[in-house]
């Protein structure tokens, strides 16, 4: 059986990067092949030289034996490639159904609404969706946006399915039903290119797995030929997973109390509801949800970018809920990637402004109104040694680094005033392991000092290895609180999903 | 009384109406013009000279379309192709308007032309008080009329309409659909330019059929704001446009009554009037009732990483 896709040696540079030395892979038709890599190893980057959005310098691409060429991503809808992609490419003024018709084919410019809303619902009713096609896409839940992602690509009959990273945004079960249909889609024999940072998910799904590294496909395992230590120890390589051993929170001195906190958000309405938490000294405790529940906003509300509407966080018996004090008491680390470059830093200043952004103007940093260069370099040889970034030549903007390393930045910033309270808004989301180990072992190392961790994530094997405790967010409200020792996936999700209570 | 005084609106808001309409095209494809002051001007002097070498009023029409779409090739050229700033090439595109007009509008001053004559619609133009006012007009007010119409149709009834609205709002999005974005918003920029130049002509053909320097007096920024007041919607542009022709006409009838008020602060009300809507619509954009194209100003760089 010939393969539907054959990729050759394929090379992309951007200016003063290679983002593809040597990629080659082949997909055969009816196979889930999972793509697995670093971040910065160029996954996403083939993906958008597959769907014709970049154009590689050289290389070769055989469809279905014989070479293509894309110029746009009009060629490769063509031929039958489709992708979701991380962040959804859809409009969220737009409705439903205008989302899904721009995606079809073949629409006449005086199209009839009747029948293209006839043609969508019977592949809305195939797969068992439920769908409003005239509510405005914004309005819908993140997992149910996804799904139009979907439908855009099953309805055009795309014969090779890119997803990137699509269970980021899902409840467990939700990706239990995300599994069943591209499942259902591979029997039917179409081939589907799948990436994923989640070892579960890899193991459960994939026919084959290629591993991506510093831009060169190194090997393709079939089935059977992998398990999740072998992937992970290709991935990373020579770099060294640090160890750690977690202690146990004592539950003794309270380090924050938040009392019937609400926040609005921009439309007035309310992000959180009366939330009530407790945060003990050492503790880490991890908030489970569904993303847009109101994590955001407990995060920006406690390391001071939003107010309260009402209600009061306090620290001992002080209360700091407008206090500017806070920020020298809570730290937060900006989540990646989404906003990483928005929030977390000043992406064309160097590693070593980046790293006093939060104490430029501590006295160790300045003589008299002037900036003390040698001391700021200084700070920042000493934190790229600790933390072990990756920093490049002197003087480098900080956006030229892996988002790994970015996040190690910033880490290293928020850490430097000996926070007692660190808020982590998906911290090692788009990491690649070994990154994402180097972030747990910052908060173990802080738990063993006292530093008290709020984790917000959405990848609950990162919250039940860490956590002493996990509490469920659904729609601004604490749903449920459930210990990572008992708990189960299937309990956590249900909470996620607002179905159940605690 | 009043049916004069919806005259005047209808007349003095109909070269507003052409150009917020164009206006519009270009900002729903994502592309803020600020030409359109100087695209005003050379639609006029385009039509007025067209019409003066031809006899013909459509030949006037169509050359300042065609005059103004081609001036509004350069903002797509920058904007689109380029990705150029914005704001800048429509401040001076604007500039542009403003003195290649001057130069050759010389040796248009003073010439005269017969200009659109009113033609009454049977039957519709005897309706009481808005008959005449509506229809008992000229021709290019009643292509406004179906423009208006046919605008809001194509938005929202064609799939080359939602191309573009998509092409605003997520030009990615549009791209990975496989809708040309570069080529959709040229066209949006040009064509919607081309309106805008019809605006113009309705100064120098029907409103005074003649050719004065810098005649648009500032009606293309009021256009600028009237997109944001009519929330890039034509039907709420026709009616912004006829609220500044309300104000314009007023002023006028004000003037021509002989009040004790100061013909220049008659004058400064339509401006006036435009920094009051702008505060207005600006609050109403804030509290999210926005209906802005979400990449409004953005260039669209397919390779561009993020």
């Amino acid at each position: 059986m010939t393969d539907l896709l054959q990729v050759k040696h394929i090379r992309k540079t951007f200016p003063g990067v290679v983002a593809l030395d040597d990629i080659s892979l082949s997909i055969a038709p009816g196979e889930i092949h999972t793509l697995l890599g670093e971040n910065g190893a160029g996954k996403s980057t083939l993906m958008n030289v597959l769907t014709g959005l970049y154009r590689p310098d050289s290389g070769e691409i055989l469809f279905d034996g014989s070479p293509i060429q894309f110029s746009s991503p009009r060629d490769s809808l063509a031929v039958g490639i489709g992708m979701v992609h991380q962040h959804f490419m859809l409009v969220p003024a737009h409705t439903v159904f205008e989302n899904i018709l721009l995606a079809l084919d073949g629409v006449a410019n005086l199209f009839s609404r009747k029948k293209y809303k006839q043609k969508i619902q019977q592949v809305l009713d195939e797969f068992d969706l439920d769908l409003d096609l005239d509510a405005p896409v914004w309005q819908l839940s993140i997992g149910a946006q996804q799904w139009i992602e979907l439908i855009k690509l099953l309805i055009r009959d795309c014969r090779l399915l890119i997803l990137d990273e699509p269970t980021a945004v899902l409840t467990p079960q939700e990706s239990a039903r995300l599994f069943k249909v591209l499942t259902r889609l591979r029997d039917q024999g179409k081939s589907i290119l799948f990436i994923s940072h989640k070892m579960r998910e890899i193991m459960e799904l994939s026919d084959r797995v290629t591993v991506l590294k510093k831009g060169r496909s190194l090997i393709t395992l079939p089935r059977g030929e992998y398990d999740e230590s072998r992937l992970a120890s290709l991935m990373i390589g020579e770099d060294q997973i640090p160890m750690w051993i977690k202690p146990a929170c004592k539950y003794e001195e309270l380090a924050l109390e938040i009392k019937n906190l609400s926040v609005r958000n921009d439309r007035g309405l309310a992000d959180l509801e009366n939330f009530n938490m407790k945060l003990y000294r050492g503790q880490i405790l991890g908030i489970a949800g569904v993303a847009g529940n109101g994590q955001k906003a407990l995060a920006e509300v406690l390391t001071g970018l939003k107010e309260a509407a009402s209600g009061r966080i306090l620290a001992g018996d002080r209360d700091i809920t407008k206090s500017t004090a806070k920020s020298s008491y809570i730290a937060g680390i900006a989540h990646i990637p989404e906003d990483r470059k928005s929030i977390g830093i000043a992406p064309d200043m160097t590693v070593d402004d980046n790293l006093i952004m939060k104490n430029f103007t501590s006295s160790a940093f300045r003589r008299w109104i002037f900036q003390d260069r040698t001391a700021i370099r200084k700070n920042a040889t000493a934190k790229i040694d600790q933390f072990a970034i990756k920093a490049g030549p002197d003087g480098n903007p900080i956006r030229y680094l892996s988002g790994g390393n970015i996040q190690k930045v910033i880490i290293a910033r928020e850490l430097s005033e000996k926070p007692a309270v660190l808020v982590a808004l998906y911290p090692t989301r788009g990491l690649d392991i070994g990154s994402a180990e180097y972030v747990h072992k910052v908060v173990i190392d802080g738990a063993n000092q006292g530093m008290s961790t709020i984790l917000i994530s959405e990848d609950l094997d990162e919250l039940l290895k860490l956590s002493d405790q996990i509490v469920v967010m659904f729609r601004g409200r604490l749903v449920g609180c459930v210990d990572p020792q008992t708990t189960t996936r299937e309990e956590i999700g249900l909470l996620m999903s607002g179905e159940v209570q605690a | 009384m009043l049916e004069i005084l919806l005259d005047a609106t209808v007349r003095a808001g109909t070269p507003i109406l052409f150009a917020t309409l164009g206006a519009i095209i270009n900002e729903r494809a994502g592309i803020i013009n600020l030409g359109i002051e100087g695209l005003m001007l050379i639609g006029a002097l385009a039509g007025f000279a067209g019409t003066q070498a031809s006899g013909s009023l459509l030949v006037g029409v169509l050359a300042a379309f065609v005059a103004a779409l081609l001036a509004g090739s350069i903002h797509a050229f920058i904007t689109v192709q380029l990705r150029g700033n914005q704001i800048v090439s429509g401040l001076a595109l604007t500039m542009f308007g403003i003195g290649i007009t001057a130069l050759f509008g010389r040796s248009m001053v003073g010439l005269t032309i017969d200009g659109f004559k009113r033609v009454a619609i049977p039957g519709l133009s005897q309706l009481p008080v808005v008959g005449k006012a509506f229809f008992n007009q000229d021709l290019l007010i009643y292509f406004s009329f179906l423009l208006v119409v046919a605008i809001a149709f194509f938005f929202y009834h064609t799939r080359w309409g939602l191309a573009l609205r998509t092409v605003g709002e997520n030009p990615a999005a549009a791209d990975t659909c496989g809708v040309p974005v570069t080529l959709t918003r040229f066209l949006a920029v040009t064509i919607g330019s081309g309106i805008v130049g019809i605006g113009g002509a309705y100064l120098s053909l029907a409103t005074t059929p003649m050719w004065i320097e810098n005649m648009t007096a500032g009606r293309g920024w009021i256009a600028v704001a009237l997109v944001i007041f009519a929330s890039w919607s034509s039907y709420r542009a026709l009616a912004g446009a006829y609220l500044f022709g309300g104000i314009t006409a007023m002023q006028l009838r004000f003037q021509a009554m002989g009040t004790t008020v100061s013909v220049h602060i008659l004058q400064m009300l339509p401006y006036f009037f435009t920094i009051l809507v702008l505060v207005i619509s600006t609050i109403r954009l804030q509290k999210g009732a926005s209906q802005q194209p979400e990449n409004l100003g953005q260039p669209y760089d397919r390779e561009d990483r993020k």
